[in-house]
Order: structure tokens, then sequence, then C-alpha cells
């Protein structure tokens, strides 16, 4: 037996569990999802293996892997498998690998069973959706199974965690199996890839011919290959005269020619095969030509409801919950300095924020329930036609709908794409839909200029124009798209052949995690870019160069004689903000941004939300708390209102400002996070430079023409 | 008259796969459990007429673009 920790990884076709499986035995919460392509990379967790007869419990480490159907991989995704099951040295490769099958669909399932098989490594086959077999009126015999394939065979029911015991129980078997049996191919080489595979394996010291077989097909993939082992590989292949692409079929018709007999032996159909019963009706209607587009409208519409409507009150009752401790703080603090940091520089900038969770919680838990359900696959078969109109694919709804919640999440499932011009384009325009850190700036700006009343009776109008904001995100995407495919060459044609996974009740209990979850990224995440903000925005804008600040405020307070004190209080944190040292910055770029119709206060929030979105609202809320002087403290919402322009004497934000600005958001990319992923994504800073670029232009000439038009 | 495809069916209609004529989707269509001799059913047609849901030997229901469905030859 091996010593040190057991390793395992999970191999499977995608959507047959896996990750469910990988949460199930560490208790990790991986992001799981009823559609193909959910994994786009590994991750590792432990779990214990049981001791036998009253041994000590063994730790073992388990990756969980992407989807694949075959290992050949098709996208970039599905890369990761074969780089560590071909490669020994690597540090994930495993010593016992869980191969996940859908017994729903056994057959093609045990393709890359035997694949694996074949490559030398110690197999356990689990079965996992067997209800769902069952609802086909399947029975899968797993002994008659685990006979003809030579492979110990497990049920389970990785949603409920049915079978995990046995799972386990038989991993550790297979680890601590001492004596290597002969290997049985599924597919015996013919012709000349008998001596091909023979030269291979004596110039690499293989034992395995079908390793050696994947040295040959494969070796572009793989990263452990250095360039002189590729030429030398090509080489044979010449010399050889190796068709590769007729090899991967013939192999694959001869796999099948395998698998048949055994899965007929094992497979029994009770009537007719069919997909589940409900599957079948929905698909009926939420696939319709006409009343599929109108579900998933509805859907749409229902979600952005729910955003306002719902959320109102639980952000309502934050929102003055947060304006009353703020002052309770500052009632109980001593006066000076540290109170005037706390209360009107850190808590007002979190304040600002903090009443967000609901409607972002709101916006998670709905985006987690399309995933889990399968419509997520029903709306890509939906939207493929359009999307190709622009240049993109059926499968780039995934990132751009979940793209609402955060694009850095998005632009990563994009390696499920498998054409890389396809993807390289979902990737440029995914940061253009709305994510929830655009949100609260819509939602306060929103709620300035647009009334809360009602048409139709049920919608609410701020709810509407919401909508449009979002809406306008999604033809901006659509757009560039459209327009970046007339520069960016395609070089192969892109394909979509996807599976349509059965419908499944969401699973509340993951639903509520992952609101949760959401909920305490933004929180602590968001938090903490928005605590290091604040601070150093108050520090800015409490001090200035030299002495301007003082001066300045002298000549306010001999030049105000009659005034209340009130009010020169009011004059005095007003100048002394413009005096400061954010002040200049703002006035810097207020030349820059006045045209949009933004004076320099908001310019000083725009510059700091350069680091993350999130961070302008609670900017604002920090600027308007120094540089007014209140007797009670208001919401933010109250701040913005009684905000004056200076130069018209009448309210700073009126609907051409607010506008612009809501237009300003909806196209600029601000956001540090999504230019790190897209630097990472794409390899290289052309592309999220370029998209930087595009952005910020579009940004400004829209909100430019807005604001023109409006005043 | 050239050789009846997948994208040639009707709605509920079902065919044979005989052969396909696209080397490098074939390898695709044949991973994903298209066989030459498997029985597959129009099950849906998307908007506009594109993709189209096929049901494939009854195990499972693939989603195609009419272009990829036009290289599965029926018998
Ligand atoms: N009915 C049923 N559903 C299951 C079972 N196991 C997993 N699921 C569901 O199947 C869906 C897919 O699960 P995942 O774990 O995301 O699948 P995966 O294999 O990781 O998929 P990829 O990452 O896309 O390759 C989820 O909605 C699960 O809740 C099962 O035994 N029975
Ligand atoms: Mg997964």
């Amino acid at each position: 037996m091996k010593l040190g920790n057991i390793k395992v990884a999970l191999v499977g076709n995608p959507n047959a569990g896996k990750s469910t499986l990988f949460n199930a035995l560490t208790g990790l919460r991986q992001k799981t999802g009823n559609f193909p392509g959910v994994t786009v990379e590994k991750k590792s967790g432990t779990f214990k293996l049981p001791g036998q007869n009253g041994q000590q419990e063994t730790a073992a480490i388990i990756v969980d892997l992407p989807g694949t159907y075959s290992i050949y991989p098709k996208s970039r995704d599905e890369t990761v498998v074969m780089d560590i099951l071909a490669n020994p040295a690597h540090p994930d490769f495993p010593d016992v690998v869980v191969v996940v099958a859908d017994a729903s669909n056994l057959q093609r399932n045990l393709l890359l069973f035997t694949e694996i098989s074949d490559l030398g490594l110690p197999c356990v086959l689990a079965l996992n959706m067997l209800d769902v077999a069952t609802s086909m009126n399947l029975t899968v015999n797993a002994v008659q199974l685990a006979m003809k394939l030579n492979v110990p065979v497990v049920r389970i029911n990785a949603r409920t965690g049915e079978g995990l015991s046995g799972l386990k129980e038989a991993v550790r078997q297979m680890a601590e199996r001492v004596d290597k049996p002969a290997l049985a191919y599924f597919y015996e080489p013919k012709g000349n890839e008998i001596q091909l595979i023979a030269d291979v394996k004596r110039m690499y010291a293989l034992d395995n011919d079908y390793v050696a077989l994947q040295y040959v097909c494969q070796h572009d993939n793989f990263s452990f290959l250095e360039t002189p082992a590729r030429v030398a590989l090509d080489k044979l292949i010449e010399k050889h005269d190796f068709d590769e692409n007729g090899f991967l079929a013939a192999e694959t018709v001869a796999r099948y020619e395998k698998i048949k007999p055994i899965v007929s032996k094992s497979v029994k159909s009770a009537g007719i095969t069919e997909q589940p019963y409900w599957t079948r009706k929905l698909d009926s209607v939420l696939l319709h030509p006409f009343w599929g587009y109108v579900t998933f409208a509805a859907v749409l519409i229902l979600i952005f409801q729910a955003i306002f409507s719902w959320a109102t009150y639980p952000s309502d009752l934050l929102d003055a919950g947060i304006a009353a401790t703020i002052e309770w703080t500052k009632g109980i603090l001593p006066e000076g300095f540290l109170n005037d940091l706390i209360t009107d520089g850190i808590m007002a900038g979190l304040g600002g924020i903090l009443v967000f969770i609901p409607p972002i919680a709101i916006l998670f838990a709905l985006v987690s329930i399309l995933e889990e359900s399968g419509y997520m696959a029903r709306v890509m078969v939906i939207m493929d036609k359009l999307m190709r109109k622009f240049g993109l694919n059926g499968r780039s709804v995934v990132p751009l709908i979940s793209g609402v919640a955060c694009a850095v999440p998005a632009i990563m499932t994009t390696r499920s794409i498998s054409s890389r011009y396809e993807r390289l384009l979902t990737i440029l325009v995914t940061p253009l839909m709305s994510c929830s850190a655009r949100l609260p700036i819509y939602t306060i700006l929103i709620a300035l200029v647009v009334p809360p009343t009602k048409v139709l009776g049920v919608l609410n109008v701020q709810g509407l124009v919401l909508f449009g904001l979002y809406s306008l995100g999604l033809i901006g995407a659509l757009a560039t798209a459209w327009i970046l495919s007339l520069f960016i060459p395609r070089k192969e044609p892109g394909y979509f052949m996807l599976e349509m996974p059965s419908y499944k009740l969401p699973r509340w209990g993951h639903v509520a995690f992952t609101m949760y979850d959401s909920v305490k990224s933004f929180v602590f995440e968001a938090g903490k870019v928005i605590m290091a903000i604040s601070i150093i925005l108050w520090v800015l804008s409490s001090y200035g160069p030299g002495d301007e600040m003082e001066k300045a405020e002298a000549a306010v307070t001999s030049s105000m004689p009659q005034a209340s004190e009130e009010q020169v209080n009011a004059a005095i944190s007003s100048v002394r903000l413009e005096h400061s040292y954010a002040g200049h910055f703002g006035h810097f770029i207020e030349p820059v941004i006045k045209p949009l119709g933004y004076d320099w206060k908001i310019g000083i929030a725009l510059l700091a939300s350069f680091a993350a979105r999130e961070v302008f609202v609670g900017t604002m809320a920090t600027i308007y708390s120094i540089s007014g002087d209140f007797e009670d403290v208001p919401t933010v919402k109250e701040r913005l209102i009684k905000e004056k322009n200076p130069e018209t004497g009448g309210a700073m934000f009126t609907p051409a400002v607010c506008y612009s600005l809501l237009i300003f958001y909806v196209f600029a990319m601000m956001c540090m996070s999504t230019i790190a992923v897209v630097q990472r994504e794409t390899h290289g800073w052309k592309w999220p430079l370029i998209q930087l670029a595009y952005l910020m232009v579009l940004a400004y000439v829209s909100a430019f023409v807005v604001y023109q038009v409006m005043s | 008259m050239s050789a009846r495809t997948v994208s040639h069916l009707r709605k509920g209609e079902k065919g044979v796969i005989k052969s396909f004529t696209d080397r490098g989707m074939s390898l695709k269509l044949l991973e994903m459990g298209c066989l030459p001799g498997c029985e597959v059913r129009l099950d849906a047609i998307a908007p506009f007429g594109d993709p189209i849901c096929i049901n494939v030997g009854g195990s499972y229901c693939l989603s195609l673009r009419l272009n990829e469905a036009a290289v599965i030859e029926l018998e």
C-alpha cells in the first residue's frame, strides 16, 4: 500500500453529478448546476476513508474535474483532465479514479470509462442518477455490470448522499490493492498502430499501450511535454503514416461495439424508454417556438420585479437602521477626530452599500434557481440562433446571465465554449451585462428621479426602468459583439451540440447557501475595499495642502457675519472639502466630466469607483456626510436629494445628471477584478486593455449624449 | 437527390442514423452517443427553426444546429 494521502480524481460526463458528489464527500461548496459545463477548472478537497476492522481512518485528497465525453478535449476546460491523467508526475495524479456515470444514459457514459480504464488507472465506477433512470423505466444491474467491466461498481445518489460509505470502501480497497492484474484493454490496436505504439513506448519508457497512443494523438495538449518531444512524436506519426482523425472515429466506434452488449445485458427497460414525464411536458412549452420566448421574457421580468418590489421593504428598514446606528455612535463616542473617522468615514461608506444586501441576495438566489432547475440549458437553445447573428454561441447565454450577478465567475464559465473565437467575443462583451455591483448605483439614482408609481396595477415603474437599464447592457453587449466580429477574423466554425438535462427540482438548501455566500462575499470583499477607500478618502478630504483649508474656512466665517451658526458650519464643511486633497483631485478631473453634467464631488466618487463600482455609493455617502453638517443623520438618499448645485442653486441631482450617470455605469468597465480575470483568461494584456478602452469611450460618449439631450 | 439527413426530419418524425458526412463533427457526435444504427426522433424546434432537439435512442435529448444535423445521414 502506498504511503501518505490517497489521491482520488472525479471523472465523468458533463452533468453526471461529479461536483455534487465532491460536495457530499468533502463538505465543501463547489458550484453545481443542472447543465453541462458547470465546472471549468479542477478543485481539490479532502475526505476521510474508513479504516479496515477498527483501524484509524485515513485522509484522502479528492479533485473534482470538468466533465468530458471522452479523453479527447474539445474545449479549454476539458484539457485539464488529460493533463493530469496522462502525467504520473503531476501532483494531482490519482491513485484511484472514480468515474461518475449517469445511469440514465449508461452506454454513452461508459465510453469515457473504457478510455480511463485503458489508460491503466485503477478505477471505481459510481452509478449516479439512478432515480432519473428509474423514472425512465430503466433498471441497472450493478453486479452484472461489475463482472462484465471488471471494475468495482457502486450505486450512489450524489444528491441525497446514499451509497457514499460503499463508495469510500471501494476506493479504499482499490487504493490498498497490492497486485496489479494484467490490463484487459477495451480497445485493441490494429494495423500500423501496433508498431507505432511499440516505438512510442520504447522512446518514452511507457508501459501502457493506450497512454502511448495518447502521446501520439494529444501531445500538443500535454503541458508536461517539451518541444523536442513533440517534434519527435510528429516524426514518428509521419514515419508510420498514421491517420489521426480516422483512428479517433474508428476507436470510438470499436469501443461502442464492446460496450453495447454489456449495456444490453445489465440495463433492463420496462416498456418504452423515454425522458422523464415532466421533462417532456415542460419542454413542449419552454422550447416552443412562441411560448418559449414568452416564458423567457416573463421569467426575466419577474426577476426585476422581485429585485425591486420584494427587496424594497428589507432595504428601507436596513437604511433607517443604519442611519440610526450612525447617529447613536456619534452620540456615545467622544467628539473629535476618531468619532468623525468612524461615523463619517467608515460607517457612512459601509452603510451606503449594506442596504443592498436584500436585492443582491434575491438576484443570486434567482440565478441559482435558473441554473439548478435545468432551464438554463433551454435558454441556451432558444437563444442560439439569435446569439449566432452576433458572432456568439448559445452557450454564451450562461456567462451573460451569470454576468448579472458578477462578471468574474461569468468570464470563467466561458471556458466551456469550444470555439476560441466565440469564447473571446463572449469574454469581451460579458462586462457589459449589469452586475450586482451596479445595482446600488441604479437603485439610488432611479429612486431619485423615477416616481414609485405602478402601471397596469402591478408593474412598478422603477422596476421597469431598471429592466430598461439591464436591457441596455444586453443590447450593448450584443451590438459590441457584432461590431467586434467584423474586426476579429474567425478561424474555425463554432458548434453547439448540447445535451439537454432532465429538469430537477432545485435544492433549496443549496439556493439558500448561494444567497448566504453571495451576501457574505459582497459584505466582506466589497466591505474591505470600501473600508480602505473610505479611510483614504476621509483622510484626503479632511486634510489639504498647506493651510489652504484653514484660510478658506476663515474667509467663509468672516464673509457670513449675519448667518446662524448652523449655516456657517454647513458652509465651512463644504469649503473645507473643496480645499482638501480630495477636493483638489475632484477639481482636477472636473473639466473632463463637466460635459457629462458631473461636478467635482461626483468626480471624486467616480475616481474612487475605479477600484470597484460598489464604492461609488459608499463614497458619495462619505463625501456628503463630510461636506454637510446635519442635525440628525439622514439616509444616503436624503443626502443626495438635499444636495444643491452651486451654479444653478437648484437640485444637483437633476434627471439629466442622474440618467447620464446611469448610462455611464451601464457601459463603463470599472472593476479591477474583471480586468484581472480577462487578463488571465486571454493570457495577455492586449484584450483587457482594448476592452477597457472601448468600454470607457462608449460610456463617456453615451453619458455625454444623454446629458446634452436632456438638459 | 441528396441523402436524407436529420435536418430534414419533421417534428415527431423518426429516423435511423446511417453515416456522417463531416469528419470533425462525426467524432463529436459519436462521443455524444449518436451511433450508426441508432434511432433518433425530432422532439423540438427552437424559435426561428434552429437549433433542433433530437431524442437519441430514447436515452437522452441532444440539441444541435441545423448545419450540424445536416451532417447526420439517415437510412
Ligand atoms: N436526480 C438526481 N440529480 C442529481 C444526482 N446527482 C446530482 N444531481 C443533480 O445533477 C445536476 C448536475 O450536478 P453537478 O454535480 O453540477 O454535475 P457535474 O458532473 O459536476 O457537471 P459538470 O461540472 O458540468 O461536468 C445538479 O443539478 C445536481 O443536483 C442524482 O443522483 N439524482
Ligand atoms: Mg461539476
